[in-house]
């Protein structure tokens, strides 16, 4: 029984993380209208600089190099080029992303070399013990910097001038720019904000209980990918029901492998994610909490 | 105008390609094999991508496909992979139609997504393929893949043996040689029916649709059909070029056929001009035999470091290349090499004397694409 709660609570905290992935893909796709093939790039360059800048400037510091950094390369990435792309139109700047990701990837991927940076967490390899159930206490720490996070978020769309233009901005943004509201500064501060996301849910993948910063943390990024698709393209709260249910769904099938492994194969935990997602477009094409798009003639 | 000057110049090209074997090495012959096969591979994503409007980051899983049921039906079952041991004329056949018909079977999603969220649908699709040839391994042969029969017609082998040599008017035909002209035929013949396919009624369909589905549906083109049709077309496209790849490689594994390889299609595509047949094989042959020519020529090359040293090794060097070719070509060169090649066309035309008709008129209303 401890067995399986411990996994429910491995997955769950693995699912926050990712949901703080995913919400950066909303964000970024409602604000822009870009899906954003580079995001696991980012997620891997925050996790990077902490790794990197650690030793010699202290880890907090290092945190916010991090964060500030992968918010930058988000908003510099969206004024040159999204703004700049020749034909703008979702399928050109989703390739355009791919295009970003090959460089920002393989550019890490370079400085990174066969070797895995240690981030130099204060919290270490620590676990925290709930009664018969022990936890990694980084995990316990990602859930809860990632509810304060959309506990901001929240406050942010909801009791800011800032978040609800951004939202009347993604409900029609035209009409919003004749109320006034300045597009490139919504869609600056959606990227920042998936940036600053991104490199919080990197520096969660990079600590303990995984090894450290390796070029795959960016491949683990993609996982969100199906979290962001199950709740719904541009929901926010579904990008966290999708993070939980695929944290929940990967940890329990990576859990139990050797009982599914005769029928499934091994390996199946990382498969897992995308299989859900195939099975939810194919009955719910607009996710759980997406809006329906409406076409215009 | 006529299509005169295009058909000279390809024309053209074909000879030199028929030409070429004669003076090439084996490693440019083996890249030429490479490069017809994903050209293939390109050409079908861009029937899918560039014409009917459909993002696809799922073209490697349907190669994968291609390629996995080449070797299994042409290969001889031993003790660790079972295998059909059937001709492989059949094999190749094979392979197209399985693919095409995992495409059909997909059609449910592919009919009803579009654009972007079809895009994110296929990527799953990359990852649950290869899990599947990393387990089915009596078929598959797992982790490490398996080794592909050598293709032959009627006893006559495309490899070096049966014959042992062949020689005609004095030059040597070996089994790089005799590839090499079974690739050119296939790529002819793919690149033929895809600007046929393209220029034809199914075409202007996928483009209607591409361009809007409500008007597509008004004039009377089924939605969901078109886009199905495309999706299975360029599956069939995908699974020729994974064949292609397991004969040029003479294995299959699983790691050829990852993301990246899907990526790659796209970015071919996109060098090229998206919609443009053309353009597609161009894509093919830059993004193709970049890192294979960088590597060959690496020791020649003062700012390329030896693979491992932690300096810029050839793969990198040409990922970067590429990744900043795909961002040059999105943001300054609309329509990537084809549309700028149609501008120069339109520019170097002689203007029109005045009083007479602007021939530039109907030649613009014929086009699908942008």
């Amino acid at each position: 029984m401890s067995y399986l709660l411990e996994q429910v609570l491995n997955g769950l905290s693995y699912g926050l993380v990712l949901s703080l992935i995913a919400a950066g893909f909303a964000i970024v796709f409602t604000s822009t209208g870009v899906l954003n093939f580079a995001h696991g790039s980012i997620v891997l360059l925050g996790a990077y600089l902490v790794a990197v800048l650690h030793d010699s400037i202290g880890f907090w510091p290092a945190v916010l190099v991090g964060l500030a950094g992968a918010a930058l390369v988000g908003v510099a990435i969206n004024a040159v080029l999204v703004r700049n792309l020749a034909d703008k139109k979702p399928d050109t700047a989703a390739i355009l992303m791919l295009g970003v990701d090959i460089v920002l990837l393989t550019e890490l991927t370079r400085r990174i070399g066969n070797q895995v940076l240690t981030l130099g967490a204060p919290w270490g390899a620590s676990v925290v013990r709930f009664g018969d159930v022990s936890l990694p206490t980084g995990r316990v720490l990602a859930a809860g910097v990632t509810v304060v996070a959309f506990g901001a978020l929240w406050y942010l769309f909801s009791r800011t001038d800032l978040g609800v233009g951004m939202r009347a901005a993604a409900a029609d943004g035209p009409t919003a720019s004749l109320m006034g509201i300045r597009l490139s500064r919504t869609a600056a501060t959606g990227w920042a904000l998936a940036g600053v996301l991104a490199a919080v849910a990197g520096i969660f993948l990079t600590s303990f209980p995984a090894p450290g910063v390796a070029p795959t943390v960016a491949l683990s990024a993609f996982a969100a990918i199906p979290a962001w698709v199950l709740g719904g393209f541009d929901s926010v709260p579904g990008a966290v029901i999708g993070g939980l249910l695929i944290g929940l769904t990967s940890a329990l099938v990576t859990g139990y492998e050797s009982d599914l492994e005769p029928f499934l194969g091994s390996g199946f935990g990382e498969v897992a994610p995308y299989v859900v997602m195939i099975v939810v477009l194919l009955v719910r094409p607009s996710g759980l909490l997406g809006s329906k798009e409406a076409v215009r003639v | 105008m006529s299509d005169l000057p295009r058909r000279i110049s390809g024309l053209v090209l074909l000879l030199v390609a028929l030409a070429l074997p004669l003076v090439m090495s084996d490693f440019w012959l083996q890249t030429g094999l490479f490069v017809m096969a994903t050209a293939i591979g390109a050409v079908g994503l861009t029937l899918l991508v560039g014409v009917a409007g459909q993002l696809s980051l799922g073209h490697a899983a349907f190669a994968a496909i291609g390629a996995y049921v080449f070797a299994w039906s042409t290969g001889e079952s031993t003790t660790s992979v079972s295998g059909l041991g059937l001709p492989p004329v059949l094999g190749l056949v094979l392979a197209a139609v399985v693919s095409a018909g995992v495409g059909a079977a997909f059609s449910p999603i592919a009919g009803r997504l579009r654009g972007i969220y079809l895009g994110l649908a296929t990527l799953g699709l990359v990852f649950v393929v290869r899990h599947l040839l990393v387990n089915l391994d009596q078929w598959t042969g797992g982790f490490v893949g398996r080794s592909v029969e050598p293709f032959a017609v009627l006893g006559f082998s495309f490899s070096n043996r049966d014959p042992d040599y062949l020689a005609i008017a004095g030059v040597e035909f070996s089994g790089l040689h005799r590839l090499w002209y079974l690739f050119l035929l296939l790529a002819v013949v793919a690149i033929w029916l895809a600007s046929n396919l393209r220029a034809g009624r199914t075409g202007r369909a996928w483009a209607n649709v591409r361009d809007s589905e409500t008007a597509a549906a008004a004039m009377g083109i089924g939605v969901a059909g078109a886009k199905r049709s495309a999706f299975v077309v360029s599956s069939a496209y995908a699974g020729v070029a994974g064949a292609m790849l397991a004969l040029a490689y003479g294995r299959v594994a699983p790691d050829v056929f990852s993301l990246t390889a899907s990526v790659d299609f796209l970015v071919m595509i996109v060098l090229g001009g998206l919609g443009s047949v053309a353009g597609a094989v161009v894509g093919a042959v830059f993004v193709t035999s970049l890192p294979l020519v960088l590597a060959q020529y690496s020791s020649a090359l003062p700012f390329l470091a030896a693979p491992g040293s932690g300096g810029l090794d050839p793969s990198t060097a040409a990922r970067i290349v590429y990744g900043l070719a795909i961002i040059a070509v999105l943001v300054f060169l609309r329509g990537g090499l084809a549309g700028a090649a149609r501008r120069l066309r339109a520019r170097l035309r002689p203007t029109p004397a005045v009083g007479q008709p602007a021939v530039a008129a109907p030649s613009r209303s014929k086009e699908t694409t942008r």
